[in-house]
């Protein structure tokens, strides 16, 4: 096969579920040899499934109902399984997303490659596997072959997924979020060793992916697709810079990107579900440019410039991105609200230390990110400051009064000023109570005027409350089941917020939330802590957020401060080796 | 939308729920018409029985007729009566052993649950002395130990089933009490109480109501095979399991005598597992 034909060509694909919803819908994808295109989307645009239809696979009860997957030029749909099982691993390879659960436990390192290569019909002796192994930059010697999975790391364990979806040198490799779940620095090697890959071995990689900054380092061209469509694609330069489609635009407006803050932008709304998408453009309710022709129909396929397709009317009314400046704070007034002196905290009787002797102050008014990646202590010390974790030395004083180690031993009033904000939105309010009843019941336990007033005073606080984390109405009365997991977050908010903290600690409170939801949620904050005289303690990995919000940064690595600083001190000037890493792999698209 | 309206609008009135989970189950609205029906026998049957429960009325193991339509038993009593009347025991039995193995696992699985470490450790270590001994057997050994009687009858089976129901609640305890939610409850001081109360058993009732369902139903077959054994109810009461060990000599005399409490008793069983079995699939959609 030439360098130049198609190594995937996907056209007029349609997935249903069983319902009969189409899940994807006229997905057309090419990849060249030797070009990683990437396709971007948030959660339940249809990405995954356009992956596994490069296999000629779709998951569970939803099937393939037309449009064309040809490999290398060989036409997947319509072969019987066992010839897919010939084509899949070949020519076709694919790497999950999770390679922990992936891998099979039960099986040495080496036995993976080796029944995979015979099951092709290839030898698998010792020396084959060690090249596939050495090759994505793994120990090939013998050792390192009889480990199991559970011996390896999270980036080994992706590396030998990488290593089992190369070891046949297929056409193309479909990546499916392969560094989701990664620290930032495994993330920036794994997507190094794809990038050298492609280079060395003219291998076309699909490579999926929520995040688009992670992806604009890698990928010679994007896809975007949005409930279930390709709605734009292109070169990778040239669509970041120039976005056709709105929604890419609203995208490229919600990334956080800590090398050039900027005030985000969330797209307002929320994707609509499987079966109720709307009849003309999807993106059409959540558009600033919709217009009644989107509503009546879908857009087709239209191709703006050379190499370039978009699905929208408006392609060329699409305005370029425009980024503006973060809005100037007035600094801090000095006077520390939150201290926390000397923190210790251990686990299984000292053996794994989650905080180390950290101490730093917080000032009123002043927004104080603590960063670091899982495992660096910094959700322990936000629990210690909740009382949610007794630590085992230091002290932690709000407005100059020492907080006993426990929640209950604190005062009523000591409670009330400090609230918090979970990192998991879809686990953070009781499936029994509707929103409404979540955001009164703080007002009842801990709520000063309120309690007076009895239920009926406390739900119509909690109702204004309900009001200001912009909750559409109609929501107030849902239970979480039927509320998106920004929309959960925002509940999860004001019921932090009615009681009329002070201090508000947020724990990763948008890890879990796609990007432009994201960006909303952030927009909200930034706005509520400048109406109610906020001072935010906000824990998060992603360096980007930190610059979007915070004033100061604290660097935690392995339960110690590493550095700290103003945020753009810190971010632009890292003095740390330590934080120096961590800022040159964070994504970024400025790069 | 205002305050009230919003009151009076709340989803899920449980009747309304109970209902919407049998529709289009065939096998679960059957099996909820005859528990029903079942339950209203067992409750007004003494009403309705044409003679006394311990009154001979005619020979011993004569067979169906007009005036004894199930016949008579070993001693010459009306089958129709002594069952219309022998439910109550069997129903209420189980009732009241479940009743007390749910306070007191019900309430161990909580605490441990909910506290966790040493507490934890040490009421199901507890728990796993109890579930070492076959339940037949522990119920035998307390009945020649201590004597056969209903009380212990009654303890016997609540003690089987204390240490399912304990890791039962302590599982799903210990899921929930790591949700944000319960977290949150912690970090604004509520008490212990009101956060089992809004928290915590709201959210594994539906867990341990599906466990429940299946336990009565073996609780209702443990009880009766006590009593068919000889522990518990004395003979002269009229208890369909009692029935069936007295009648057995007559079985080829007058079969009904012993299949009329037998299928009676199969039914109950079957029907609350079926029913139980609807409500906890809903759960889990």
């Amino acid at each position: 096969m030439s360098a130049d034909a198609a190594a995937l060509e996907i056209a007029g694909l349609v997935v249903r579920a069983p319902g009969g919803a189409a899940i994807v819908e006229q997905v057309e994808l090419t990849v060249r040899g030797a070009e990683i295109v990437a396709l971007v989307g948030e959660s339940g645009s249809g990405k995954t499934t356009c992956g596994l239809a490069a296999l000629g696979f779709a998951r569970d009860g939803a099937r393939i109902d037309g449009g064309s997957v040809r490999v290398a030029g060989r036409e997947l749909l319509g072969l019987g399984e066992r010839e897919l099982r010939g084509v899949r691993g070949r020519h076709v390879s694919y790497v999950p997303q999770n390679p922990g659960s992936a891998l099979n436990p039960a099986m040495r390192v080496g036995d993976h490659l080796r029944e995979l290569l015979r099951a092709h019909g290839r030898a698998g002796d010792d020396a084959v596997v060690q090249a596939a192994l050495e090759r994505v930059h793994l120990p090939g010697e013998r050792a390192f072959r009889r480990r199991w999975p559970h011996q390896l790391s999270g980036g080994q364990q992706q590396r030998l997924a990488i290593a089992l979806a190369l070891a046949c040198e297929p056409a193309v490799a479909v990546m499916d979020e392969p560094t989701t779940g990664l620290d930032v620095v495994t993330q920036a090697r794994i997507l190094d060793e794809v990038r050298r890959l492609r280079d060395a071995s003219g291998l076309g990689v699909l490579y999926i992916s929520h995040d688009l900054a992670a992806v604009a380092s890698i990928a010679d061209r994007i896809a975007v697709m949005y409930a279930g469509r390709v709605v734009e694609q292109g070169p990778a330069a040239e669509l970041l810079a120039r976005p056709c489609h709105p929604y890419t635009r609203g995208l490229l407006a919600s990334l956080p990107d800590h090398r050039e803050p900027r005030r985000l932008r969330g797209i307002g709304g929320a994707v609509a579900a499987l079966d109720a998408r709307p009849a003309g453009c999807a993106f059409a309710p959540r558009c600033p440019l919709a217009s009644d022709a989107c509503r009546a129909q879908a857009p087709p396929l239209t191709s703006p410039a050379a190499d370039r397709a978009v699905r929208c009317f408006h392609a060329a009314q699409t305005p370029p991105p425009a980024f503006e400046p973060l809005p100037q704070r007035a600094a801090a007034d000095g006077a520390a609200l939150l201290a926390v002196r000397d923190l210790r905290v251990s686990f299984g009787g000292g053996d794994v230390v989650a905080a180390d002797d950290v101490g730093f102050a917080l000032a009123r008014g002043e927004c104080l990110a603590l960063v670091g990646e899982s495992g660096s202590g910094k959700t322990t010390i936000a629990r210690c400051v909740a009382g949610l974790q007794r630590p085992d030395g230091g002290e932690i004083a709000l407005a100059g009064e020492p907080l006993a180690g426990f929640a209950r031993g604190r005062t009523r009033e000591q409670r009330r000023r400090l609230q918090i904000v979970f990192q998991n939105p879809y686990q953070s309010l009781n499936p029994r109570e509707t929103a409404i009843e979540a955001v009164a019941r703080p007002l009842r336990e801990l709520g000063r005027d309120h309690a007076a007033g009895g239920r009926a005073a406390s739900l119509r606080a909690a109702e204004q409350m309900l009001e200001r984390v912009q909750l559409p109405r109609r929501l107030a009365h849902s239970r979480p089941a039927a509320l998106s997991g920004g929309e959960l977050q925002r509940v999860a908010i004001a019921r932090a917020l009615v009681v009329e903290p002070e201090l508000l600690l947020c724990d990763e409170i948008t890890s879990a939330l796609d990007v432009s939801v994201q960006a909303a949620v952030l927009e909200l904050l930034g706005g509520l802590r400048d109406e109610l005289g906020l001072t935010l303690l906000f824990i998060t990995h992603d360096l980007g957020v930190v610059a979007a919000i915070a004033d100061r940064v604290l660097v935690l690595q392995r339960g110690s401060v590493v550095e700290t600083g103003p945020v753009g001190q810190v971010v632009r000037a890292p003095a740390q080796p330590y934080t120096q890493e961590l800022v040159a792999a964070a994504p970024s698209l400025s790069r | 939308m205002s305050v009230t309206e919003a009151t009076a609008a709340r989803p899920g009135r449980p009747l309304t729920a109970f209902r919407r989970r049998f529709e289009g189950r065939r096998a679960g609205q059957v099996a909820c018409l005859l528990l029903a029906l079942l339950l209203l026998v067992v409750v007004f049957g003494p009403l309705v029985a044409p003679y006394g429960a311990s009154e001979i009325v005619g020979i011993p193991y004569s067979g169906p007729s007009g005036s004894h339509w199930l016949g008579t038993d070993y001693l010459g009593h009306d089958v129709l009566s002594r069952v219309l009347d022998g439910g109550r025991s069997v129903v209420a039995y189980a009732l009241l052993a479940m009743a007390t193995a749910y306070g007191v696992g019900g309430v161990a699985g909580l605490v441990a649950g909910l506290r966790g470490g040493l507490v934890d450790a040490t009421l199901m270590r507890l728990m796993d002395v109890i579930l070492a001994f076959p339940p037949i057997l522990l119920l035998l050994v307390l009945a020649s130990g201590v004597g056969g009687s209903t009380a212990i009858l009654v303890a016997g089976v609540a003690l089987v089933n204390v240490p399912g129901i304990a890791r039962v609640v302590r599982a799903a305890t210990a899921e929930v009490a790591t949700r944000s939610y319960v977290e949150a409850a912690v970090a604004r001081g509520a008490g212990t109480v009101p956060i089992l109360r809004h928290d915590v058993l709201p959210n594994i009732a539906a867990t341990v109501a599906a466990d429940a369902g299946t336990r009565f139903a073996i609780s209702i077959l443990l009880a009766a095979s006590m009593n068919f054994l000889g522990v518990g109810i004395e003979p002269p009461s009229p208890d369909w399991a009692v029935m069936m060990t007295e009648n057995r000599s007559g079985l080829t005399l007058q079969p009904w005598a012993l299949l009329a409490p037998a299928l009676l008793l199969a039914t109950l069983t079957v029907t609350v597992s079926v029913v139980a079995d609807v409500l906890t699939r809903e759960e889990e959609r």
